[in-house]
C-alpha cells in the first residue's frame, strides 16, 4: 500500500468533510470502491491521457498555483496528477485513508479544473478530467470539503444551490419587478409565460444575495422588447456544484430539471445569466451525462445575448461608462466556448477606456474560485488567495479601476484577490454596466 | 420480451398486499362525466371578447387563459398603479388585489388564481377569497378531476399545503411541489421535518426528507425524496429516494423497494397498482416493475405513462447516446431523433402513441441567442414511430381523438399558432391559441384562439381543419 505521498510545506487546514470521511475509510472499501468507479468510467479516455503524458511538465507554466507558488512542483499540473491519479493507478486503488484525505485537498483546493494547462500540454491532455475523475472517487468515498458537500446537497434537495425556498425565489421575481416598475412603466417579470422565445435562468446566488442583477435583466428584456419568462417551479437555477464535487447522478438530476423547466414552457432558447461553471454543466458536462449530445433546448451565455441585442440594435448605447476597465475572461465560457470577442464587442459598446490584461482570451490566468474551489468555503479562502498571486499582479498591471467579469465565481474569487492583495479596484457584471449605457425610450419611462 | 399486461398478471398488486392504509381516507369515486359532454358543440363560430378593448380599459393586461369549454377568457389586469384583479370576458372582478398570479380555470369554468391583500396570500375563485390566508401561496394546482384545488403556502415560518381551503394541520421546515390525488381528495408532497444548520452535511446524510399524506409524514426519513407518485385508486403513494449519498431507491407508502440502484427516476403505478420505475443499473437505464428490472438497458430511460386501459407501458428511450424515441413495452420505434422526445401519449383505445419530437440537422450548432438555425431545433410529432412530413417552430402535446384515429396539436409557424390535425397544418391561424380539444363522439374540434385582438370560440367538423 503506498504511503502519504512525500508533500510540500503546507499549513494545517481542518475540514470536517475531508477529516470525517477519511476517518469512516477501510483500505478495502477504497479498493473496491476506486477499482468499481474506474470500471464505470469506462477506461479508454483515462486510459488514453495517462498513457499520453510524457512527464515533460510545459503544463506547469500554465498554473497560476504553480506560478504564485513561485514554481513549486507539487502545484503543477502534472504534478497534481502524479500525487492523485497516477498513485492510485500505480497501486491499483490499494491506497491509505490518509492518502485519500491529501488526494482530495488535492483535487477539490489546488486545482480549479480552468483547462488552461491542456493549452500548454503538447498533446492537448484533459488534465481537468483527470483531476475531475479523482474528486469522483472522492465523492464516491465520502471525502469532499464540507461547504461544497453541503452545496451539493442543497442541489439535491432544492434543486438550486443556496438552499433557496420555493416562496423565496418568487418572492425575489416580484420584489425586483416591484422595483424596477417605479422606473419602468409596466415591466414585468413573466412567470410560466408558456410560449414565450426565452427562457431566461439565473444560479442561486442571484435570489439570495444579488437580486439586483435579476431586476438588471428584466429591464434589458423590457427594453429589447424580449418575449421571456422565469419557472416559478424548480429548474430555474442552471448552477451545478454537484459536478464539481464528484456526485454526478445529482448534477444529471439538477440539469434534467433545468431542461424540463424549459420544455415545459415551450421556450425556444435558453439564455443564462452571467456564470461561467453554470454554462459548463448545462452546455457540457451535465447534459451529456443525462444523455443528450447537445443541450436539448439550445441555451446562449449572458455574452452572445448581449451581443446580439446591441449588434442588431434592440439596445440603443447612449451613455457609456467612463473608468478604465478591464476583463477577466472566464475560463468556461472563453477556454470552453470561444465567447471571448463577443465579450470585447459588448463592453467596448459600452465603456469608453477599455484596457485589456496580458495574457489574456483563452490564455487568461483563471480566478482560482472556479472548479467548485470557492465554494470549499471559508477553511480554504487563505490558501486560495495565496495561490493566485499571479492573478492580482496581472489585474494591478492593467491600471483599470473595474474588472468585469461575466461569471459569479470568477466575480467572487476576483473580490477576494482585489480585497486580500489591496489592488483598490472593483468587479462588476456585464449588466451592471449595460443597464446604465441604455437608451429608455420615453414612453417606458415612468413619470415622476 | 415479455408484454406488460403479462407481467402485470404475474405480479401481486399492491393494493393485495400488506400496506399501511391507516392514515389515507378511503378513495371517492372520481367524476364519471367527461368534461367535454357539456360544451357546445353546435355554435360553429361565437365571438367571446374583444381582448383589445381590454388593452384600452387597463393599463396593463397580461397572458390571457381560457376555460376548457372555450366561453371564457380572462387575464390579470392592473386596474390602477398599485392594484390588481381579474378580467373574464370582459368584466372585471368587484374586488382588487395588490398582486393576482397563475390564472386558471377549472372543468365548471370557474377562474382561479392566487391574490395577495393586505400582505397575505389566499386563493380567489370567480372573486371570492378562500377563508385561509397564508403568509405566501404558489403552485397552484387544479387536481386531475378539474375541481379540487391545492396550493404550497408558508404560514408563520412553516411550511404545508392546503387543499380546498383546508390547510394541513403540521407545519413542517420545508415543503418542496404538490401532488394531489386524482380523486382530487388528498395531497402530498416532499417535507423536510426539520431544519439544519448551515453546512450541517452530516445532519443532512441522517436524512431529514420524507413524504407527508394530507400532512402526515411518513415514520422513515431519507436523504432526498423527489417524484411522487398516486395510484390510480388515490390510496397509494410513491416516490422516488436517496437512501445515503449513492444508493437510491423507490419507496411506496413508507416502504423501500428491498432494490437499490444507482439511479432511479419517478415512479408510476398502474391500474392494478404495480409500481414501476426508471432505474440504473451497471449496464445503463432500465425499467423496474416493483423493484425488478423488465426492460432491457437504453443509454436513458424517463418516466414511463402506463396505457388507458393498463396494458402498456410507453417511455422516452435514448437507445444510443444523443439519439432519442419512444419505447413501447420496452421495444423502440426504429426512428430516432437527434435532440428531444417528449412524455409519450396513449390513445383513449390504448391502440397508439404519439409523443413530440425535436430534430436538428446540424445539432452540434447551438447558434444565436435570438434566431434559429435553419433545419435546426424543428419541432414535430411522431405517431407510432412515424413522424409528420412538416415539422414546426414549436408543437404543444398530441391530442388523440376518442376513436385514436386522429391527432391534432397547437403548432406555431413564424410567430403565428395553428392547429396541426393528422400532420397537416390548418388554414386557420391565430396570434394566440390554445391546444384543440375533440368532441365527445370526435366528429369536431373546439378550437379556442385570438385573432386581430378578438377571442373566438370556433367548433369545425374534423375534416375542415
Amino acid at each position: 500500500m503506498a504511503a502519504v505521498a512525500e508533500t510540500k510545506e503546507v499549513k494545517k487546514i481542518i475540514d470536517l468533510g475531508l477529516e470525517e470521511g477519511a476517518k469512516k475509510l477501510t483500505p478495502e472499501r477504497i479498493e473496491k470502491t476506486i477499482n468499481n468507479a474506474l470500471t464505470a468510467m469506462g477506461g479508454a479516455r483515462l486510459d488514453a491521457y495517462v498513457s499520453t503524458c510524457i512527464h515533460c511538465g510545459l503544463c506547469s507554466e500554465a498554473c497560476h498555483y504553480y506560478l504564485s507558488h513561485d514554481g513549486d512542483p507539487h502545484f503543477s499540473p502534472v504534478g497534481k496528477v502524479k500525487q492523485t491519479m497516477w498513485e492510485i493507478l500505480k497501486h491499483k486503488g490499494r491506497v491509505s485513508p490518509a492518502a485519500i484525505k491529501q488526494m482530495a485537498e488535492i483535487a477539490y483546493t489546488e486545482c480549479n479544473l480552468c483547462r488552461r494547462c491542456s493549452m500548454y500540454c503538447p498533446f492537448g491532455i484533459d488534465i481537468a478530467y483527470l483531476i475531475s475523475s479523482v474528486r469522483r472517487m472522492c465523492h464516491l468515498l465520502g471525502v469532499t470539503p464540507q461547504y461544497l458537500q453541503d452545496t451539493a446537497h442543497s442541489h439535491s434537495a432544492t434543486m438550486n444551490q443556496m438552499w433557496l425556498k420555493q416562496d423565496e425565489w418568487i418572492d425575489t421575481l416580484f420584489w425586483q419587478e416591484d422595483d424596477y416598475r417605479r422606473e419602468i412603466k409596466n415591466l414585468t417579470i413573466p412567470l410560466d409565460k408558456e410560449g414565450a422565445d426565452i427562457m431566461y435562468s439565473v444560479i442561486g446566488p442571484e435570489p439570495k444575495f444579488l437580486a439586483m442583477l435579476i431586476g438588471n435583466a428584466a429591464k434589458i428584456m423590457h427594453v429589447a422588447g424580449v418575449n421571456w419568462t422565469f419557472p416559478s417551479f424548480d429548474g430555474w437555477d442552471n448552477s451545478d456544484m454537484a459536478m464539481f464535487s464528484g456526485d454526478q447522478e445529482i448534477m444529471g438530476r439538477v440539469k434534467r430539471a433545468h431542461f424540463e423547466a424549459a420544455m415545459r414552457l415551450k421556450v425556444k432558447r435558453i439564455v443564462m445569466g452571467e456564470c461561467g461553471h453554470a454554462f459548463r454543466s448545462v452546455y457540457d458536462v451535465g447534459n451529456r451525462w443525462f444523455g443528450w449530445k447537445m443541450p436539448p433546448v439550445p441555451i446562449i451565455h449572458a455574452i452572445q445575448f448581449y451581443y446580439e441585442l446591441i449588434k442588431e440594435g434592440r439596445l440603443k448605447i447612449v451613455k457609456k461608462f467612463k473608468e478604465p476597465v478591464t476583463l477577466h475572461d472566464p475560463c468556461n465560457v472563453v477556454r470552453g466556448r470561444g465567447l471571448q470577442e463577443m465579450a470585447r464587442y459588448v463592453i467596448n459598446a459600452i465603456c469608453e477606456d477599455f484596457r485589456e490584461m496580458s495574457p489574456n482570451r483563452e490564455h487568461n490566468f483563471c480566478c482560482a474560485a472556479g472548479g467548485g474551489v470557492i465554494n470549499c468555503g471559508p477553511p480554504w479562502k487563505m490558501k486560495r488567495m495565496e495561490g493566485n498571486r499571479v492573478k492580482a499582479e496581472q489585474m494591478k498591471a492593467t491600471g483599470a479601476r473595474i474588472v468585469i467579469t461575466p461569471c459569479h465565481n470568477c466575480h467572487s474569487g476576483l473580490e477576494d484577490i482585489i480585497g486580500y492583495y489591496k489592488l483598490g479596484m472593483r468587479t462588476k457584471f456585464i449588466s451592471d454596466i449595460l443597464v446604465d449605457a441604455i437608451e429608455v425610450p420615453e414612453a417606458m419611462k415612468v413619470k415622476k | 420480451m415479455e408484454a406488460t399486461s403479462k407481467l402485470l398478471e404475474q405480479v401481486q398488486p399492491i393494493s393485495q398486499q400488506s400496506v399501511p392504509s391507516s392514515s389515507y381516507k378511503e378513495a371517492l369515486p372520481a367524476t364519471p362525466k367527461k368534461a367535454g359532454d357539456s360544451f357546445d358543440w353546435d355554435t360553429r363560430k361565437k365571438l367571446i371578447a374583444n381582448t383589445d378593448e381590454w388593452k384600452s380599459k387597463f393599463s396593463e393586461v397580461r397572458p390571457f387563459n381560457v376555460s376548457g369549454d372555450g366561453e371564457k377568457i380572462g387575464s390579470v389586469v392592473q386596474t390602477n398603479e398599485e392594484t390588481f384583479t381579474v378580467c373574464l370576458n370582459g368584466k372585471q372582478w368587484e374586488e382588487t388585489y395588490e398582486k393576482v398570479w397563475t390564472l386558471k380555470f377549472k372543468n365548471d369554468g370557474k377562474a382561479v388564481c392566487l391574490v395577495m391583500k393586505d400582505n397575505a396570500w389566499t386563493v380567489a375563485v370567480d372573486g371570492l377569497q378562500w377563508k385561509e390566508k397564508f403568509d405566501y401561496a404558489w403552485n397552484l394546482q387544479i387536481a386531475l378531476n378539474g375541481r379540487d384545488i391545492g396550493i404550497n403556502i408558508k404560514k408563520d415560518d412553516h411550511y404545508g399545503v392546503c387543499l380546498d381551503d383546508k390547510p394541513w394541520t403540521q407545519g413542517f421546515a420545508d415543503v418542496r411541489n404538490l401532488f394531489i390525488s386524482p380523486d382530487g381528495t388528498m395531497s402530498a408532497a416532499s417535507v423536510a421535518i426539520k431544519g439544519l444548520a448551515e453546512a450541517d452535511i452530516f445532519g443532512f446524510q441522517k436524512g431529514v426528507w420524507t413524504v407527508a399524506v394530507d400532512g402526515t409524514p411518513w415514520d422513515k426519513n431519507f436523504v432526498n425524496v423527489w417524484g411522487l407518485a398516486f395510484s390510480p385508486d388515490s390510496r397509494h403513494v410513491a416516490a422516488e429516494t436517496r437512501i445515503n449519498l449513492y444508493d437510491y431507491a423507490i419507496v411506496v407508502d413508507g416502504i423501500l423497494w428491498p432494490q437499490t440502484f444507482k439511479c432511479v427516476c419517478e415512479p408510476r403505478f398502474s391500474t392494478k397498482n404495480n409500481v414501476i420505475a426508471p432505474v440504473k443499473i451497471p449496464q445503463g437505464w432500465t425499467l423496474a416493475m416493483d423493484g425488478k428490472p423488465i426492460w432491457k438497458t437504453f443509454v436513458q430511460l424517463w418516466p414511463p405513462k402506463f396505457s388507458p386501459d393498463g396494458k402498456k407501458i410507453a417511455a422516452v428511450v435514448a437507445p444510443d447516446f444523443g439519439r432519442w424515441t419512444i419505447a413501447v413495452d420496452g421495444i423502440p420505434w426504429k426512428q430516432t431523433f437527434s435532440d428531444t422526445v417528449l412524455d409519450p401519449v396513449f390513445s383513449p383505445d390504448s391502440k397508439r402513441v404519439a409523443a413530440i419530437a425535436k430534430e436538428s440537422k446540424d445539432p452540434m450548432n447551438m447558434g444565436s441567442s435570438l434566431h434559429s438555425i435553419k433545419g435546426n431545433d424543428r419541432w414535430t410529432i411522431v405517431v407510432d414511430g412515424i413522424p409528420w412530413e412538416q415539422d414546426f417552430d414549436m408543437i404543444w402535446d398530441p391530442v388523440f381523438s376518442p376513436d385514436g384515429s386522429m391527432v391534432a396539436a397547437k403548432a406555431e409557424i413564424n410567430g403565428k399558432y395553428c392547429v396541426v390535425a393528422n400532420g397537416k397544418a390548418g388554414k386557420k391561424m391565430f396570434d394566440t391559441l390554445w391546444s384543440p380539444v375533440f368532441s365527445p363522439g370526435g366528429d369536431k374540434l373546439l378550437i379556442r384562439g385570438i385573432q386581430d385582438g378578438k377571442y373566438y370560440r370556433y367548433v369545425l367538423p374534423r375534416e375542415e381543419i
